[in-house]
């Protein structure tokens, strides 16, 4: 590195350091000493991360980013490798600069031998065009925040880049038609690349399909008799593509995998179908890393002790009752939340709200299918957009307690009203965000910056 | 096609509406089952059983239609519907100017127009049901949307569209945008109206909060098959202080 360049690269992580710590005292954001340090040297990133032995990881896609990062990073942990995340949930470029600030030293070394790194699809473009990234996993596209991207395709389009730009293998959702496309990706005139890229699958057993639905047949078919004919093209198409990894059967926490070739049973500590399947993409992923060396029991212990990321699925335990915490934020999400969880034997609150971290376009409650709520009701209905759900709940004969556009209040009904019951409460992110800084004052909350 | 009874319709003798959802495989984004939702409750409580009818490409199209219900897609999506609407669009044009009541959200909306200019140039051809032509704009329109309208009052809803439709003679608004953009951004006006045809950008979706437009396509539907209608206005909760919450947030 020349003299010049490595003086910026000292000032930037010395300047961005002082401000890490200066935002830190007054409780601040975490990506402005992020952007600091990218004024001061857009070339800080690609340095700092560029030098690190087996590479860097990125993980996007719509749903279970969070989640599936976590895993990865506890399953290369587990084997003994020194991971560098984002694990404020910062998924932008200064984000991940404001990260690596904080674990550089004063020469601006990053101490770590793999990054793995959750990346907004908009910003991991970004991102790639500064640091090709030498694998990336890509989950799944579905509608989110479309009033901020627009189309599915213009997402799908995102991820390409992203597949484009990287130099090792990519890890495709096999079952996801617009991921698995990706894999042309990988061919020799996608880009510039030096050697051939690898592509490798995870996927599910064809009996557990029907649990996820893609937003092509995001239609109920409950509605119609018959329903939409299933895509059987794409599922003859995802039969062809062998998987690395492959989920074989999934009942509660129990799950099984097909693991090149091999079955593994596991006792996971996250429930829910979709959280189980960013298992086998955790899977894929770590055993793409690791290559012939993994060492496959440590693999399945520190998969069964990955707990959910937060908000994903968390249980907290209030007047010592369970009080899961589910974050729903588009309409595949929200359906494979409701068949994840029976609601049976619980109490429900749904809690709206329409920020800017939310998505403000509401259509997306209209193509959620909340039949799995109508034996129990819903207790509390709240957030900025309480009427606008209760009105969509009123619209599929479930019965609805009360309405209020006040969490706080929502919340204390809620808790009070049956101190003897488990309860669940499906959320926004930021009504999320709100609720648990209230429950924070009732029990033990992991505080998140 | 496929088709389904409401569970109570067998055996009573309580009057049929029959239910029409174009496209719903590839044009059913942004909530577009809503508006098929409470078109069916709305009838259900005033004492109609509904058939519901799905209208795929290919699919035979059934012999009695009362009401027909369309929606936006992605652009791959209108690529798939778009030959089977061509061959229909005849078909649709009878039945709207017999006055059959139609709602065509968004894309579906774009189609029932002239034409669709892209952003290069290649012109993919509508059915002109509606005299409209659209072409493609340099930026997204979205976000939350009010129009007055002169039939329906004020009608809340939210737009995300790139194409910009322009009205063309004798061919009137659904209403005029008092927030938001509308059809092009420019003259200020939301979506179009012909006969019992109703054409907007808005979803929402649109019907649950403007139940308005709701209990106008309702009416048109049955009167057109039974000669009357009871109009008695439905008790529905929350649809008021939804519509308040929506038209307080911001754009
Ligand atoms: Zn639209």
């Amino acid at each position: 590195m020349c003299k010049v360049k490595g003086m910026r690269h000292l000032l930037a992580t010395l300047a961005g350091k002082t401000i890490r710590e200066v935002a830190k005292l007054r409780g601040g954001g975490s990506a402005l000493p992020g952007l600091v340090a990218e004024k001061i040297d857009p070339g800080f990133l690609p340095r700092s991360l560029g030098s690190l032995p087996r590479g860097v990881v990125v993980i996007s896609g719509t749903n279970g980013k969070t989640t599936t990062t976590k895993m990865v990073v506890e399953l290369l942990q587990g084997q003994g490798l020194k991971v560098f995340t984002n694990r404020t949930g910062s998924n932008f470029t200064r984000g991940v600069v404001a990260s690596a600030l904080g674990e550089s030293n004063l020469a601006g070394r990053l101490d770590a031998d793999i990054a793995v790194l959750e990346l907004d699809e908009a910003h991991a473009v970004h991102f790639v065009k500064l640091v090709a990234p030498r694998y990336c996993l890509l989950l799944n596209v579905m509608r989110d925040q479309l009033d901020r991207f627009g189309e599915i395709e213009t997402t799908a389009g995102f991820l390409r880049r992203i597949a484009e730009a990287t130099t090792g293998t990519l890890v495709l959702n096999r079952e996801d038609p617009r991921i698995a496309a990706l894999a042309d990706a990988a061919g020799p005139n996608s880009a510039s690349r030096a050697a051939a890229v690898q592509v490798r699958y995870f996927g599910l057993a064809p009996g557990l399909r029907p649990m996820f639905p893609s937003d092509d047949d995001m239609r109920s078919s409950a509605a119609v008799v018959g329903g939409p004919a299933p895509d059987d093209a794409a599922a003859a198409a995802a039969t062809l593509r062998e998987a690395d990894v492959v989920l074989t059967a999934c009942d509660g926490s129990a799950a099984s995998f097909d693991v090149g070739g091999r079955r593994i049973d596991a006792e996971l500590k996250l429930t829910g179908v979709y959280n189980v399947y960013n298992a086998a993409a955790a899977l894929a992923l770590a055993r793409t890393v690791l290559g012939p060396d993994a060492d496959e029991a440590a693999l399945l212990s520190s998969l069964e002790d990955v707990t959910p990321a937060f908000g994903r699925g968390e249980s907290l335990t209030v007047n010592g009752q369970p009080l899961d915490l589910v974050l729903v934020k588009n309409p595949a999400g929200f359906r494979l939340a409701l068949r994840s969880f029976p609601a049976a034997g619980y109490r429900t609150m749904i809690a709206i709200n329409d920020n800017y971290a939310d998505g403000r376009d509401m259509s997306w409650l209209w193509d959620v299918d909340f039949e799995s709520l109508a034996a129990t009701g819903v207790d509390e209905v709240s957030g900025v957009r309480a009427n606008d759900m209760a009105l969509r709940l009123f619209y599929e004969d479930v019965p609805v307690g009360r309405v209020d556009t006040d969490l706080t209040d929502s919340l204390e009904r809620f808790i009070d009203s049956a101190p003897d019951t488990p309860k669940r409460i499906y959320c926004t992110y930021t009504a999320m965000l709100a609720l648990r800084r209230e429950l924070g004052k009732l029990t033990n909350v992991e505080v998140i910056s | 096609m496929e088709t389904t009874g409401t569970t109570a319709a067998q055996g009573t003798d309580r009057p049929v509406i029959d239910l029409l959802q174009l496209y719903p495989r590839d044009m059913n984004i942004y909530g577009d089952w809503g508006n098929v939702l409470v078109l069916r409750k709305r009838l259900q409580l005033r004492g109609y059983d509904v058939r519901l009818h799905e209208y795929n490409p290919g699919d035979a199209f059934p012999p009695t239609v009362d009401l027909i219900v369309g929606g936006g897609g992605q652009d791959s999506g209108q690529n798939k519907i778009q030959a089977d609407l061509l061959a229909l669009g005849g078909r649709l044009k009878e039945l709207a100017d017999d006055g059959v009541p139609m709602l065509a959200i968004c894309g579906l909306y774009q189609l029932f127009g002239n034409f669709f200019r892209t952003g290069t140039g290649e012109m993919i051809k509508g059915i002109g049901l509606l005299n409209v032509d659209t072409v493609a704009g340099p930026t997204r329109l979205i976000g939350n949307t009010v129009i007055e309208s002169s039939e329906f009052g004020t009608v809340i809803g939210y737009e995300n569209h790139s194409g910009q439709t322009f009205l063309k003679e004798g061919t009137q608004p659904f209403g005029t945008v008092t927030k938001g953009e509308g059809n092009n951004g420019q003259d200020g006006t939301e979506g179009a109206r012909y006969r019992n045809v109703v054409a907007s950008y808005l979803h929402g979706s649109l019907l649950p909060k403007n139940p308005a437009v709701a209990d106008f396509l309702v009416r048109q539907a049955a009167l057109r098959r039974y000669g009357s209608f009871d109009d008695a206005p439905l008790q529905v909760p929350f649809e008021v202080q939804a519509r308040l919450d929506a038209a307080a947030r911001p754009r």
